[in-house]
This record gives C-alpha cells, sequence and structure tokens, in this order.
C-alpha cells in the first residue's frame, strides 16, 4: 500500500474539523432553542407584567373591555384539571404497569404494550374532538346528575357538585386529561418496573408472600425513583395540554367552586383568544400566561427528567 | 377472617383492580377508534380529496387544500428538523458523550421532548410572525421543525450507541476519520434505528394543532405560498368541529380518521421496524 498522501490526510482533517463543527453546532443549537424561548416569552410578556406588576398572578379579573388582566382563573383551572388527571391517571397508570408487568401473560405482554403506547400517539386534537362530542354528553345525561343528586347535598365536597350538568367543564376537562396521560405514566411505570431484579422478588416470593404484598413491598420501594418521575413527567404533559382541554373546558374566565362548571386553563385560553386578541396589551398578557406555563412546566419536566436520567436510558419510552 | 385468608383478599382485590385499570386503559382507546371509525367513514368519499374546504352550510366541499397544507408543513418541518436532530444525536453519541456539554444537551433535550407544544408555537410567533408581521406557512413548518428535534436526537443518539464498538475499531483501524466512521460505517448500521426516529418524528408532528394556530393560522382557498398563512388538518379539525354546521363538522371527524389513521400507521411501522431490529441485534 502507498505511503499516506499528505494532500488526502490534511483534506480529511479539514472534513473532520468541519463535520465535528457541524454537530456541535446542531447540539448547541438544542440549548439555543430553550434559550430562546424563554427569551422570547419574556420580551412578549414584558408589556403585560410591567403593567400589572405581581397583580397579573393574584388578579381573577379577566376583561378586554377594560383591559384588565389577572392570570388566577387560568392558573386555578390548569392546577385542578391537572389535579382531578393525576387522581385518576396516577392508580390507573400504576394498575395497567402492575397488571403489564406482573400478571400478564406473556403472548399479551406486547399487543398490550402497543396499545398502550398507540394511546401516546394519537393526537390531543382526537381526544379534544372525543371528549366534546362522545364523553361530555354522556357525562352531563348519566354521570353528572348523579353527582349533584348524591353528591351535591354532603356538607364540604358537596360544594364541588354543585350547579347545573353542562357536560363540559373542570371535571371533564380533567377526565380528557387523565386518558390522555394514561399511557404515558403507565409506560413509565411499566419500564421501572422491568429493571426490579427478579433476584429480589423472587425472594419475596420464597417468603411466602403474596403477588401484592411483593409489589407494595419489594417492587414499588426498588423503583420509588422512577415512579415519581413518571408522574411528573405525565403532570408536565397534563399542565401543558392544549387543544383537548381547549374542546370541552368551556372557556369562562371564572373560578367556581363547583367541579361541573366550566372554567379555562392556561394553554386553553391562549389557544382560544391568541389570534382573535386586539390591542398589544391583550396579547401581550396571553404570552405572559404563556410564560407562566413554560416555568411551571419547565421546573416539573426537569424535575422528573432528574429522577427518571438515573435510570436506565431506554429507547421510545417517554415518546 | 383468618390472617390468611385477609392476605389473600387483599392480594385478589388489588390484582383485580389492577386488570380493571388495563380493561379501562384499553377500552378508552377502542372507544376513541371506534367513535372516529364510525363517524369518519361517513364522510368518507372521493370529494374528500378532491375539493376544498367549503365554506359553512354547503355539501360540496373537502379537505383538500387542509391535508397538502399538513403534507407540506411537516415535510418541511422533517426536513428542517430531522438533520438537526441526528447530527446533534451524533455529536451526543460520538464526540460529547459524558461531557458536560453533553450531559445539558441531553438533559435538555428530554424537556423539550416533553415541553407543551403551545409554548413552541409562541416563540415561533414572537421571533417569526411578528417580524414579518403576518401569519406564514413557513412559521407553521418551523415550529413543527422545532418540535422534530428532540424525537430524532434521542432515537439517533441511543441506536448509534447500539451499533457494536467493533465496527467503531475496524474503521479506525483502517485510518478512517470519526467523520469517515460515523457517515459511512455508523450510519448505515444504525439506519433503520434513525428511519425509525423519522416516522415518530412525522407522526409527533402531523397531528399537532396548538403551534400552528399562531404560526400558519388558517387558509379556507388552495395556497402553495409558503409566505402566506396555509391550511391544515389539524387547525381546520378545530374550526370546523366546534361550528354549528353539520357539513363541517363532519368533515372535522373525516379529517380527524385519516389523521388518526395516519398517525398509527406510522407507530405502528416504527414499532415493526425496531421490533425487528431487536432480533437482528439479538442474534449478532
Amino acid at each position: 500500500m502507498a505511503l499516506i498522501d499528505p494532500r488526502h490526510a490534511a483534506q480529511q482533517r479539514i472534513y473532520e474539523r468541519l463535520f465535528r463543527a457541524a454537530t456541535l453546532g446542531a447540539a448547541l443549537l438544542v440549548l439555543l432553542i430553550l434559550g430562546g424561548v424563554a427569551l422570547s416569552l419574556l420580551k412578549g410578556a414584558w408589556p403585560a407584567l410591567h403593567h400589572f406588576g405581581f397583580g397579573f398572578v393574584t388578579s381573577e379579573v379577566w376583561n378586554e373591555v377594560t383591559d384588565q388582566f389577572g392570570a388566577l382563573t387560568a392558573i386555578y383551572g390548569t392546577l385542578v384539571t391537572s389535579a382531578i388527571a393525576m387522581a385518576i391517571a396516577v392508580p390507573a397508570g400504576f394498575g395497567i404497569a402492575l397488571f403489564l408487568t406482573e400478571l400478564c401473560p406473556p403472548v399479551l405482554k406486547r399487543p398490550i404494550g402497543v396499545a398502550v403506547e398507540l394511546l401516546a400517539a394519537v393526537p390531543s386534537i382526537i381526544f379534544g374532538i372525543w371528549g366534546l362530542f362522545v364523553l361530555a354528553p354522556v357525562l352531563q345525561r348519566h354521570v353528572q346528575p348523579w353527582l349533584i343528586a348524591h353528591l351535591g347535598p354532603v356538607p364540604l365536597i358537596g360544594k364541588l357538585f354543585q350547579g347545573p350538568p353542562f357536560g363540559i367543564g373542570i371535571l371533564t376537562a380533567g377526565i380528557v386529561l387523565a386518558i390522555m396521560v394514561l399511557p404515558f405514566i403507565a409506560a413509565t411505570m411499566r419500564d421501572v418496573f422491568d429493571t426490579v431484579p427478579p433476584m429480589l422478588k423472587e425472594s419475596g416470593y420464597g417468603l411466602g408472600a403474596t403477588t401484592w404484598e411483593v409489589i407494595w413491598n419489594v417492587v414499588v420501594p426498588h423503583s420509588r425513583a422512577g415512579i415519581v418521575g413518571g408522574i411528573m413527567l405525565g403532570l408536565g404533559r397534563a399542565l401543558g395540554e392544549t387543544m383537548a382541554v381547549t374542546f370541552v373546558i368551556g372557556n369562562a374566565h371564572r373560578i367556581s367552586a363547583s367541579l361541573l362548571a366550566p372554567g379555562t386553563t392556561i394553554s386553553s385560553a391562549i389557544a382560544n383568544e391568541f389570534t382573535e386578541a386586539v390591542g398589544d396589551l391583550y396579547t401581550s398578557s396571553l404570552i405572559a400566561l404563556g410564560l407562566l406555563l413554560f416555568i411551571i412546566t419547565f421546573s416539573v419536566i426537569a424535575a422528573a427528567q432528574a429522577m427518571l436520567q438515573r435510570l436506565e436510558r431506554r429507547a421510545l419510552t417517554s415518546i | 377472617m383468618t390472617r390468611r385468608g385477609y392476605r389473600k383478599a387483599k392480594n385478589a382485590l388489588f390484582l383485580g383492580l389492577s386488570m380493571v385499570a388495563t380493561a379501562a386503559g384499553l377500552a378508552a382507546l377502542a372507544a376513541i377508534l371506534f367513535t372516529l371509525l364510525t363517524h369518519g367513514l361517513a364522510g368518507m368519499s372521493p370529494a374528500l380529496f378532491t375539493r376544498m374546504t367549503p365554506p359553512p352550510d354547503s355539501s360540496q366541499g373537502g379537505l383538500l387544500n387542509a391535508i397538502f397544507g399538513s403534507a407540506v408543513m411537516t415535510a418541511i418541518g422533517i426536513l428542517v428538523g430531522s438533520p438537526i436532530g441526528v447530527l446533534a444525536g451524533t455529536y451526543l453519541a460520538e464526540y460529547g458523550r459524558n461531557s458536560r456539554l453533553a450531559t445539558a444537551v441531553r438533559f435538555i433535550n428530554d424537556v423539550l421532548l416533553s415541553a407543551p407544544s403551545i409554548i413552541i408555537g409562541l416563540f415561533i410567533y414572537e421571533i417569526l410572525v411578528v417580524r414579518m408581521g403576518h401569519f406564514s406557512a413557513l412559521a407553521g413548518a418551523l415550529s413543527l421543525a422545532v418540535l422534530a428535534i428532540p424525537v430524532t436526537l434521542r432515537t439517533t443518539e441511543d441506536m448509534l450507541n447500539l451499533v457494536p464498538i467493533g465496527m467503531k475499531d475496524s474503521s479506525a483501524a483502517l485510518g478512517a476519520y470519526p467523520w469517515r466512521t460515523t457517515i459511512s460505517i455508523l450510519y448505515p448500521a444504525a439506519r433503520s434505528g434513525i428511519v425509525t426516529g423519522l416516522l415518530l418524528a412525522v407522526a409527533r408532528i402531523s397531528g399537532e394543532t396548538a403551534p400552528l394556530l399562531f404560526t400558519a393560522l388558517n387558509n379556507q382557498f388552495w395556497s402553495t405560498n409558503l409566505n402566506a398563512p396555509m391550511a391544515n388538518l389539524p387547525v381546520v379539525i378545530f374550526q370546523f368541529a366546534l361550528s354549528p354546521y353539520a357539513d363541517w363538522q363532519q368533515l372535522a371527524w373525516s379529517g380527524a380518521l385519516i389523521i388518526t389513521l395516519t398517525i398509527l400507521a406510522l407507530s405502528i411501522s416504527a414499532r415493526t421496524l425496531l421490533a425487528l431490529l431487536h432480533r437482528q441485534g439479538s442474534g449478532r
């Protein structure tokens, strides 16, 4: 073989440097995007934040006629709908993960797992249209009248179930959100449960523990960080979910004690009003809502990732 | 009840509940697909793919311009976003590895993967729509590109890490520089994995609605101008489903069915490809 051609080698070194620079540039771009998102939201939100000050977060007035904007109703709606979603999706996701890792016959494990993951691939607007035309009427006709009749008169919690059955509203949005985040929670928990060493479980069974006792006393403590990470990831999704909620929340800037009443969330307010917003202060207030959402979801997702990153990174778990 | 009976009953109760939860999850998927099929199939006709979105109260319409717009913006989104994702993934797997920068990029990317898409829409609105002074298909496509980056980045890195180290070493032993090894050895070896990432990215962005609302907006007419608002399926579905007109609602259902079937087909092929890959991998 011929000796190395110096010109060829020099050329190779240049290509190497270029390729490396291109990959590095792309990696830096990812950081830049996050920085850009933060800065551009801050810039867009500045007029509203400057005008209303801290009162923007504590005021529940949202009036485009008098140009008074406060975020409290939207924050309230976001938190309450997400809380309902988590109250349903966390136990259900835990159940599905438990079924898939401990109970499911091996033949069904993959098909059911894929079905759950496909639920995650369905776009949110589909959940919205389904929630509005299928779920809301069912809730309005069958579930909500029952809630009003039976839970309405109960002291304390009764306040949550009063008023007419609108069908759409906070509760409906929470249920649709629960169905949406369920696959994320279930898939993450399943992957975490799968990492528990069989030896630990076998030891539990060897001591005479029931399946449930092994799960509760061996599997759960061993995968605590992953479980919390999965829950937070689901929470991050629920807080920021837009289209599904926009269809079924009713879009009312009002804080009602009743879960059956219409409300609004940060993301649905932006989706509904942004293109119709006239006036700089109105637009800026909506972007300020976006900034709040960014801060809230960023903290939740970052915390979730920090917990999950300690575990083995597996392809496709969070897609 | 004896202590043993109590433990057995508790076990049966929780295991039963877990089966109920699984059944409920599967039922939700089935219910959604069933509704989509029954409502969507009713409106399936050639006109759907040959006519434009109609004015209100007219049965003479289709979704051609919306389907075209969605295809165009998704294509541009992937063409812009995926090379960035693949290159950045290459950096993490081949150059950065466990450096502080690579760890930061990996972390931020995972955050972007789950970040609400409406925020990305606001970001593109601020940096593009405000500057240009009007909504445009290009802005819509770019917001989709930003959403495609995290998906392709993550799969590319994971797939490059699956390539056996011996292949890389052999290439280096032949005197190849890392860039040559990456392009001629690693990319071909990880090809089906990277393609999986692209499919997942297409599936992710083709149903996105929120970021398009204030970037591409919508357009009732046929438009191929990237510098103007463009119709797209998700926004048309949003607008038509919430309208009081029966014909518009029917079109929304049909559009929803088209989008869901496309995305489910993409996801299933991505998963099949991945399963084949793992089978190959374990045989090696």
